[in-house]
């Protein structure tokens, strides 16, 4: 196997939260294990309920893994990383805060300069094409923009790894779309390393590059799917190819969603 | 346009599409903001209908009771009100009175808001200290603070202090009620984002915290403020020999219904004045929040 440094990797990691009775613990996932490169565009399905997000929280240091372990550029995670961005279907934009000002929230906690700050705002706004809204209050923003919005944020930190946790699943299905093409666009253009979440079986396809499917919990993965598809940086162009479909469909058998609808 | 025409914009420019999508976003953000166009009654008709309905109502308290034979001593008429209003401003040292009472409920407001928020932040920053008070707390808040009122007197003697500290008592509670209510329910994804970006538990205070409560400190100082005016006047009522609620007492011993009904109108002037002073500060604070949503 080809050892390239991968900018994330998990470890054989389990965790276990205390169920609800306090007595029987409840585990969440079980032996996961996977890597992601740099560069590369990872989805993980699964499931409701299947420990996606809990995978979330345990990357972001939010969280600590029962057994396992988690290294983000082969250092151990141990608590919050100021190289991970995360973002959730909730943009999470402050709503008393300007754009902008939303956009340097993650830079505020580091030594840097207001002026470096709002430089480095302004650039991830233009990346996401949204510079002329700079000035605006988050009610002022569409849900799109305001998702773009929390993406410029995201972004803004300069993180070795982006995680999304199903961040277009609260829009409707053509800004959705839309949404889906400008992210894909603007991380393959910097080539950011990415992992999303999501249910949306068609999503992880045409988002992604390679595709982990999870169990129902305790979730483990029990498929990984290289996606062998052009146009990563265009979700369009890949939702109206054939093979999309079959890719897809294969999902549908793997998670099989078939035998319960029946 | 149906999600096929979407599919099959591929052969368009990129600059198109992206047009195309800035648009139906900026389209859809403009919609949500439009101001409802169903037939709501105007503004300046509004208005007159409240003038209108004050005047027929004033009208009504000066024609109607005397046509009824009911003597001034038990209604006095809107004129009679007038003209106890200027001989209390030459006789009775009205605006001493007033001063009083207004310095009072806005020094008791001012304190009880600042004490009642403060620990409202404390307990909400401690999960455990609050678990613990949290019993009493809600003892003491359903205690009618106003009935201490006596006690004070008979600690504090018959001067501004006990007046004071009923206000603050009364003001004191909502307002910590209320921040400590949106300090439990503050949104835990924002303060996990503010996690992430290696945030202290002072930076998350100040910079999530703080802000988020903002809503519920402005709903409990628009309680307080009202709050403020019943403190003071069940102090002055109490005890004292200034303030409006001591001219109520002091009308009532002399059977002069105009001056008590005049002392009532002044202090629910002073609420008012304290509450749009209140409201004014909120719509500053509040600005980012659209309109129609508060």
């Amino acid at each position: 196997m080809l050892k390239t440094a991968s900018v994330l990797d998990l470890i054989a990691v389990t965790k276990r939260f205390t169920a609800p009775d306090g007595v029987s613990p409840l585990t969440a996932i079980e032996r996961i294990t996977f890597c992601v490169r740099p560069g590369e565009f990872v989805a993980v399905v699964g499931p409701s309920g299947c420990g996606k997000s809990t995978i979330l929280n345990l990357v972001a240091g939010l969280d600590r893994p029962n057994e396992g372990r988690i290294l983000l550029n082969q250092v151990l995670v141990e608590g919050p990383n100021p190289t991970v961005g995360f973002m959730l279907q909730k943009d999470l934009l402050l709503p008393w805060r300007k754009i902008i000002h939303n956009v340097e929230f993650g830079l505020e906690a580091r030594s840097i300069s207001r002026s470096e700050r709002r430089e480095r705002a302004l650039r991830e706004l233009q990346r996401c094409r949204l510079q002329e809204f700079a000035e605006s209050y988050p009610y002022q923003l569409s849900g799109g923009m305001r998702q773009r919005a929390a993406l410029a944020r995201t972004l803004a930190i300069e993180p070795a790894i982006v995680l999304l946790d199903e961040p277009f699943s609260s829009l409707d299905a053509q800004t959705k779309l839309v949404l889906q093409k400008s992210f894909a666009r603007t991380i393959a253009s910097s080539a950011i390393t990415t992992l999303l979440i999501t249910h949306d079986l068609m999503e992880a396809v045409i988002m992604s590059d390679r595709i982990l499917v999870m169990s129902e919990r305790p979730g483990r993965i029990i498929e990984e799917i290289p996606v062998d598809l052009p146009d990563r940086d265009d979700p369009m162009a890949r939702i109206s190819a054939p093979r999309s479909r079959d890719y897809v469909d294969h999902l549908l058998a793997s998670l099989h969603l078939q035998d319960k609808a029946a | 346009m149906s999600s096929s025409d979407l599919t099959t914009v591929r052969p368009m420019g990129a600059g198109e599409e992206e047009r195309f999508a800035a648009s139906a976003e900026v389209s859809s953000a403009q919609q949500v903001h439009a101001a409802p166009t169903t037939s709501a009654p105007s503004r300046v008709s509004i208005l007159l209908g409240s003038i209108g309905f004050g005047a027929i109502f004033l009208l009504a308290w000066q024609f109607v009771p005397p046509a009824l034979g009911i003597p001034p001593y038990i209604i006095p008429t809107v004129t009679d009100l007038a003209h106890e209003f200027t001989r209390m401003l030459a006789r009775e040292n009205l605006l001493v009175h007033l001063l009083s009472t207004v310095t009072i409920a806005i020094a008791g407001f001012v304190i009880g808001s600042v004490l009642g928020a403060g620990l409202g932040y404390l307990l909400g920053m401690s999960v455990f200290v609050e678990k613990v008070l949290s019993p009493y707390i809600l003892g003491l808040q359903i205690a009618p603070k106003v009935a201490f009122a006596p006690l004070f007197i008979m600690w504090l003697g018959y001067n501004s202090w006990p007046k004071l500290i009923v206000t603050i008592l009364v003001v004191f509670f909502p307002i910590l009620v209320n921040v400590l209510q949106s300090m439990k329910t503050m949104d835990r994804d924002l303060i996990n984002l503010a996690r992430a970006y290696s945030m202290n538990r002072m930076q998350i205070f100040w910079k999530i915290e703080m802000p988020a409560s903002m809503p519920a400190l402005m709903a409990g100082l628009r309680i307080g403020a009202t709050l403020a005016v019943i403190g003071v006047t069940v102090g002055e009522l109490v005890g004292g020999n200034t303030g409006l609620g001591y001219l109520i007492t002091f009308g009532e011993g002399q059977a002069n219904t105009a001056m008590v009904f005049d002392a009532i109108v002044l202090l629910t002037a002073v609420g008012i004045v304290l509450y749009a002073a209140v409201a004014i500060i909120e719509a500053r604070v509040l600005h980012y929040i659209p309109r129609a949503l508060r």
